[in-house]
């Protein structure tokens, strides 16, 4: 695989939508134009369907309110969350390509340590378009990166690695810390550049923020539900670390990387942490029951699909999470919904049949 | 950057080196700035004929072949080529132990400064390890990062760190048919993260630049897996891998963490990684045969000493993988004698 000069990266500009939530404007598209410009922008407008919100000129977009949601979906739109940037996943559920990189309105374009602009989109595709190794631990990082390599001792059996599902981005300035910890630190900021990327293993779970995330919707879509939040719900905040966790358990059991490190974009606004307590006060407490159940949820052989892996965990949801409290029934509920939609809105591209990874 | 660790006393650190090579002059001299602080335990390789050279001003302690044999006596375990440096683990009775390959050198981290390997080792063993949920911003007890959004607060304790292993510039520790099929691949990338390795993943931990607590996992590092054509390049070894996985799932097992990332050390050429392929495939074949079985391997409950869990392994091993190589049987063996060792001369500390 010697080469001397490096591949240039694919730009996929017809295989890839950008799906952004807002509530506010889209001001920060001007500085992510170079970037974004080719692509399709799908986006999900939060809040008061009567307010306009502009997109800057010279973009190819659609644009959803709350009133096209519940027109497109009918009694459906229950599923998707309102007053919440959850809502986003409807995008997710619309799209017709194969990839979506998802970013939050307050994101910026980031600077590498040479001073250069970060073109996280386009890091992104590499990370999807190359596999991921969740069976065995590279100290090197990601194999497949340009000046890398396995490292000694790395079985040769798994060198193929797996097909890429998730690519999880950071973020310098303002790092993604929850309410506790940000009034505890209010001024910390993320200035390290951390210059990896890396599979996270089979079996362990991880927080994942949709801030500046990408996935293949063909391969893991359908488990990208982010839940119920915001309005009328009594949790905000964890929408993208429930998906990050559904999303996990059947990544690892359908034998799908997730990867996570490099790119970083730069996130400029810090949230009222005290608005955000009120938000994550029971997901806190709740996330102890939480992470034990999807540490040790286990998928059936003959769920060979995304859907009925969703599916099966939605009644796992059910029938463990429910004492916690009748949220999680609430929720189960949703997770059907929300793959019912998701049907009847792909129908023809089906799931991706995928052999179970090893248990 | 280097984080001075004000909790850990100098004499609580032992530096080990195997010397593979006699003139250790250049060696030591690199090194001076970084290890004339603490005990050095320096392990000749029974091999070698030259007398070591050794520059002054540094406490140092040196063990050949004479000690070996007097300590050892009669054992399936061998003490050539890279195993030397295990001799060094079981005589010292200090809590911490660093030990690096004799053909590194410091390396330099982002601003320019000479990366202080046994402070940053340190670091990573006295901070815990969170080997139960994955953080996305890496180590959080780093200055500057933290424990992000949804990580659960129940796991944010950690726990005790056993194992560092650092990692190189330059010369990476790739094996040699990937260093033989690019030869210009260096590794230049200077990874600004300490990681924690989760609980039940498998890694191949190399020997070449690591820490551990002695106290914990001492008897867990051993050298038992020795290839038919083992030799003095590390192209031409798999013992430290064979070890490091016995180690963690030892470590998984008990609970403990075991750390991946920095600090870096500048390794440098010796030898020709095309001349070691023909040994090498051995022990890439030997790999593929192992993996299944740690992937499945799971101790008692009971078991909850290190030495005892290094047993129960080299049970299983003897069991599940000695029929389908011999290497295997001799190193299961090589592994229950190494406990008795441990457990006569090693297993007290200062």
């Amino acid at each position: 695989m010697a080469s001397s000069s490096p591949a240039t990266t694919p730009l996929l500009k017809d295989e890839l939508d950008i799906v952004i939530p807002t509530i506010r404007n889209l001001d920060f598209l001007e500085m992510w134009r170079p970037f974004f410009q080719p692509y399709h922008l799908i986006i999900v407008q939060d809040g008061d369907p009567s307010k306009t919100i502009k997109v800057p000129d010279g973009f190819d977009y659609e644009l959803y309110n709350r009133n096209d949601i519940n027109r497109i979906l009918g009694p459906r739109s229950s599923c998707i969350s309102f007053k919440d940037s959850a809502c986003r996943c409807f995008g997710y559920m619309v799209s017709k390509k194969k990839y979506i990189f998802t970013i939050d309105d307050d994101c910026f374009v980031a600077k590498n340590p040479s001073g250069e602009d970060i073109n996280a989109l386009e890091q992104h595709i590499k990370n999807l378009l190359s596999p991921s190794t969740p069976l065995f631990f590279n100290t090197l990082y990601d194999p497949y990166r340009e000046g890398a390599d396995f490292v000694r001792g790395y079985p040769f059996s798994l060198r193929e690695g797996v097909p890429t599902a998730v690519s999880h981005g950071l973020w310098l300035n303002i790092p993604d810390y929850d309410a506790p910890t940000q009034l505890v630190k209010p001024r910390e900021r993320n200035s390290r550049y951390v210059d990896a990327v890396l599979t996270i293993p089979k079996g362990t779970l991880f927080p994942m923020c949709g801030m500046n995330l990408a996935f293949d919707r063909d391969l893991i879509g359908p488990a990208m539900y982010f839940g119920l939040m915001g309005d009328g719900q009594p949790i905000g905040r964890y929408d993208d670390m429930w998906a990050g966790w559904c999303v996990k358990v059947i990544c690892d059991h359908l034998g799908l990387g997730v990867k996570t490190g490099l790119p970083y974009i730069w996130h400029s606004k810090a949230s009222n942490p005290f608005v955000n307590l009120k938000k994550e006060y029971k997901g806190i407490f709740w996330q102890e029951e939480i992470i034990p159940f999807f540490q040790s949820a286990s998928l059936p052989r003959e769920c060979t699909t995304v859907q009925k892996c969703y599916i099966e965990l939605s009644k796992q949801v059910k029938q463990k999470l429910s004492k916690v409290d009748p949220y999680f029934d609430k929720l189960a509920d949703a997770m059907v919904t929300w793959i019912e939609a998701w049907d009847e809105l792909n129908p023809s591209a089906g799931s991706a049949k995928l052999a179970n990874g090893t248990a | 950057m280097s984080h001075s660790n004000i909790n850990v006393k100098d004499d609580e650190i032992d530096i080990v080196i195997g010397a593979l090579c006699s003139d250790l002059t250049s060696f030591m001299n690199d090194w001076r700035p970084v290890f004339s602080r603490f005990h050095l335990i320096i392990v000749k390789d029974p091999d070698l004929k030259e007398e070591l050279q050794i520059p002054e001003g540094f406490n140092v302690d040196v063990y050949t072949k004479t000690d070996i044999d007097r300590l050892v006596g009669s054992s399936s375990i061998l003490f050539y080529g890279y195993s030397c440096r295990y001799f060094g683990f079981l005589v010292s009775r200090k809590k911490y132990i660093v030990s690096i390959d004799d053909d590194c050198t410091p390396a330099k981290d982002k601003d320019g400064s000479l990366v202080d390997i046994v402070a940053q080792h340190v670091t990573n063993l006295t901070t815990p390890a969170t080997p139960f949920f994955f953080n996305t911003l890496y180590d959080p007890y780093r200055k500057g990062a933290d424990f992000v959004r949804g990580y659960p607060f129940s796991l944010r304790n950690g726990v005790q760190c056993a194992l560092s292993c650092g990692l190189w510039l330059n010369l990476a520790d790739y094996d040699a048919p990937t260093q033989a099929l690019k030869p210009e691949l260096k590794n230049s990338r200077y990874v600004d993260a300490v990681l924690t390795v989760p609980a039940r993943t498998l890694m191949p931990l190399s020997g070449i630049n690591i820490a551990f607590d002695r106290e914990l996992v001492g008897p867990a590092l051993f050298p038992a897996l020795r290839l038919a054509g083992e030799g003095k390049l590390r192209w031409e070894t798999m013992e430290d891998i064979w070890s490091g996985m016995c180690a963690k799932v030892v470590c998984d097992h008990l609970g403990f963490g075991v750390k991946s990332g920095l600090p870096y050390v500048w390794r440098t050429e010796r030898g020709n990684a095309v001349d070691s392929l023909r040994k090498e495939w051995e022990g890439v074949k030997l790999m593929e045969e192992v993996v299944p079985f740690f992937q499945t391997l799971r101790l008692k409950r009971t078991t909850v000493k290190a030495e005892d869990c290094v047993v129960e392994v080299a049970k299983e091993v003897k069991e599940h993988l000695g029929k389908v190589d011999p290497v295997f049987g001799r190193a299961a063996e090589a592994m229950v004698d190494w406990v008795r060792l441990w457990r006569a001369v090693g297993s007290s500390s200062s």
